[in-house]
């Protein structure tokens, strides 16, 4: 045996087992990506919800973790009756059928109705007022042909890893969609 | 407490007077379920004067290429924090660096994406083959680890914003006591198994949800993250780094493979006079002093029989943790959104009768009523998950806490100074304080410090010739 200053025989010994270490390591995240790196997916996938699932409970509104709520009211107007009374427009039993705010069931007035022609009305949604409280989507899915319902707006949502909408959702509507086609919606055909 | 969902099946079907009830429920769904697909009770109007129908908007999510823009800036910035510490030696690089990222990183991605979370994101991948992990986010779970095996934790000292944020704010660093400093540094390996556990099982991404910088980055969030946050940064000013040292789940693994680094930081590439003042200089606790010269056999014994008595004792106790780990998960199950819905499903003293208006407890708890054969089936399989994952989170909890028993119960080999591989974050702050580097650098004249390691601790001119500085 070669002879050993003091000292010399743990340092190496702990240099031996820290290489050990560090190549296990290496191993262990190489295996990890090798596992993982044909299963990732170039193309990232955004929170979307499913408007069939949705139940309009109006979480929507106050869950987002932005101040304002990436989750808007849309119109899917090929599916639209055009009525003049609009379900999801006005409240139940409406003085009268105009634009009056108490006829109103949006709360902060973010849909415009517009005269098209006898005895239509288009609707539209204002969607820097709206909120996605989901009242609308509630008066026109329940007696109407549920044109209105509720998506998550991509160009506001974070995409989250975990939706705080998302995992309080009743419905569990909330569901991940590939990024080339980010929303679910409603058509006619 | 917690209900037995198996049976819970069976519950309603015993109580003949709950049936008109679920009938009235039922019919109420197949009308409401009607109504969402959207038939056309009011046929779509066919206009005479030729109005088109307007397309709804679909506006498309931030740009992609910002992802690779991510990519990108996360290399560059982990080489060029590398070549700063390891090379330049330069503080004020890593400040400005720091800048960068907390700007970058922080202000403008607004947190996201994160290495912390990235963790989970990538143990859900594992575990839940149809999840599909976006590459972004393996390359931020891999690329910072890597580095750390060779290079040690130049991720934390000036590419993580949480970090950075943290690190720039310091101004009147306090020492922590090292028996407290020991006893939460356990606390982010307990909180990275937890997260793990969690996400594994698909239940929560507990690390994003309490993360307390984000909410400040995005400058929006609940009132108690945002008051959290605040909380963190005003520790931040007195306590170097309080979330990456006694929270953060990412500096734990990043601390394991730092004590695997191939280089680490050097606070002087020529001798130690071991005057301290690197000891002084570090806000993080993070610099060990050199080994007792003296190892006769008094000192050493007391310490090996402990040493011993942990490795014996080391099999019962994980499998008394792993034991105790599985008996939580019950409880614990109830953090994932279909196995709490599944409970209160088979609830004997939920209600029977929907309010109006309907609450969103109320609403869930019709589509329980709807499909419950298919929850309840999911919620018994997600908790036969838990349950390994419990066993699995009592035993690395046991693991981490004996780990930090046995490492302070093996000898050091230090001889000089040193930061501690894992605690340190590179932050570069010792390299200045040391009177060798300085003397490197030819900022104090070489008759100013001995010209061999000082004799012992703190002893030597050299303390008083740098105060001379």
């Amino acid at each position: 045996m070669t002879p050993r200053s003091p000292g010399e025989g743990p340092v190496s010994r702990r240099n031996f087992l820290r290489n050990g270490a560090r190549v296990a390591a290496l191993t262990g995240v190489g295996a990890v990506v090798g596992t993982l790196v044909h299963r990732t997916s170039s193309q990232t996938t955004v929170w979307q919800i499913d408007p069939l699932k949705c139940l309009r409970c109006g979480r929507c509104a106050t869950e987002c973790v932005l101040d304002q709520s990436a989750v808007k009211c849309v119109h899917s107007y090929d599916l639209c009756g055009y009525c003049e009374l609009c379900t999801g427009y006005f409240v139940p039993e409406p003085n009268a059928l105009n634009t009056g705010a108490e006829n109103q069931l949006c709360p902060t007035g973010a849909i415009q109705r517009k005269y098209i022609e006898d005895p239509y009305y288009e609707y539209t949604i204002d969607e820097a007022l709206c909120i996605g409280c989901g009242k609308c989507v509630e008066g026109c899915s329940r007696f109407g042909n549920g044109s209105l319902y509720l998506q998550v707006r991509q160009h506001l949502c974070l995409n989250c890893s975990e939706c705080a909408i998302g995992r309080v959702c009743p419905g569990d509507a909330f569901r991940r969609v590939p990024v080339s086609q980010p929303y679910l919606l409603k058509t006619s055909h | 407490m917690d209900l037995d969902i198996e049976s819970g099946v069976e519950a309603p079907l015993s109580k003949r007077w709950l049936w008109p009830a679920f009938l009235a429920l039922a019919i109420v769904w197949v009308c409401g379920g009607t109504a969402a697909l959207g038939e056309a009770r009011f046929p779509p109007p066919e206009f005479e004067s030729g109005h088109a129908l307007p397309l709804t908007a679909t506006p498309s999510p931030r740009s992609l290429a910002m992802q690779h823009v991510d990519v990108a800036a996360l290399v560059g910035a982990l080489g060029l924090a590398c070549y700063l510490v390891h090379r330049r030696r330069s503080r004020r690089g890593i400040i400005a660096l720091s800048l960068f990222s907390l700007i970058y990183f922080g202000f403008y991605r607004e947190g996201c994406i994160c290495a912390i979370g990235a963790v989970q994101n990538v143990a859900l991948a594992l575990c839940d083959a149809s999840y599909a992990l976006p590459m972004t986010v393996l390359v931020f779970f891999f690329a910072p680890l890597v580095v750390a095996l060779f290079a040690g934790r130049t991720f934390c000292a000036a590419v993580c914003p949480h970090g950075a944020l943290q690190d720039l704010v310091l101004i009147k660093p306090v020492k922590v006591p090292a028996w407290l400093d020991h006893a939460l540094s356990v606390v982010p390996f307990l909180f990275l198994g937890a997260g793990l556990a969690f996400a594994a099982t698909g239940s929560a991404f507990i690390i994003c949800r309490y993360d307390p910088f984000v909410p400040l980055f995005r400058l929006t969030g609940s009132a108690t993250l945002l008051t959290l946050g605040g909380l963190f940064v005003l520790a931040s000013l007195f306590i170097g780094r309080p979330y990456c040292r006694f929270l953060c789940p990412y500096g734990a693994l990043l601390r394991l493979a730092a004590l695997a680094s191939k280089w680490r930081v050097r606070i002087t590439p020529d001798f130690c006079t071991q005057c301290r003042l690197c000891e002084e200089a570090c806000p993080y606790g993070a610099i060990r002093e050199p080994a007792l010269t003296s190892t006769t056999p008094p000192v050493l014994v007391p310490a090996r029989r402990r040493l011993g008595r942990l490795l014996l004792l080391l099999p019962v106790a994980l499998f008394v943790g792993g034991w105790v780990g599985s008996k939580l998960s019950v409880p614990f199950s109830k953090v994932h959104p279909t196995v709490a819905l599944a409970e209160r499903y088979a609830d004997p003293n939920k209600p029977t009768v929907m309010p109006i208006p309907a609450t969103p407890d109320s609403l869930a708890l019709g589509r329980a009523e709807r499909d419950a054969p298919q929850l309840v089936a999911a919620a018994v399989d997600i908790r036969r998950r838990f349950v390994l994952s419990g066993w699995l989170f009592g035993g690395w909890t046991v693991l981490v806490v004996f780990a930090k028993l046995i490492g302070l119960s093996v000898r050091p080999d230090r001889t000089d100074f040193e930061p501690d591989r894992g605690a340190c974050v590179a932050c570069a702050r010792c390299f200045m304080a040391c009177p060798n580097e300085r003397v490197r650098l030819g900022l104090l004249p070489a008759s100013a410090i001995p010209t061999r390691p000082g004799p012992g601790l703190g002893t030597g001119p050299t303390a008083a010739g740098t105060k001379r500085d």
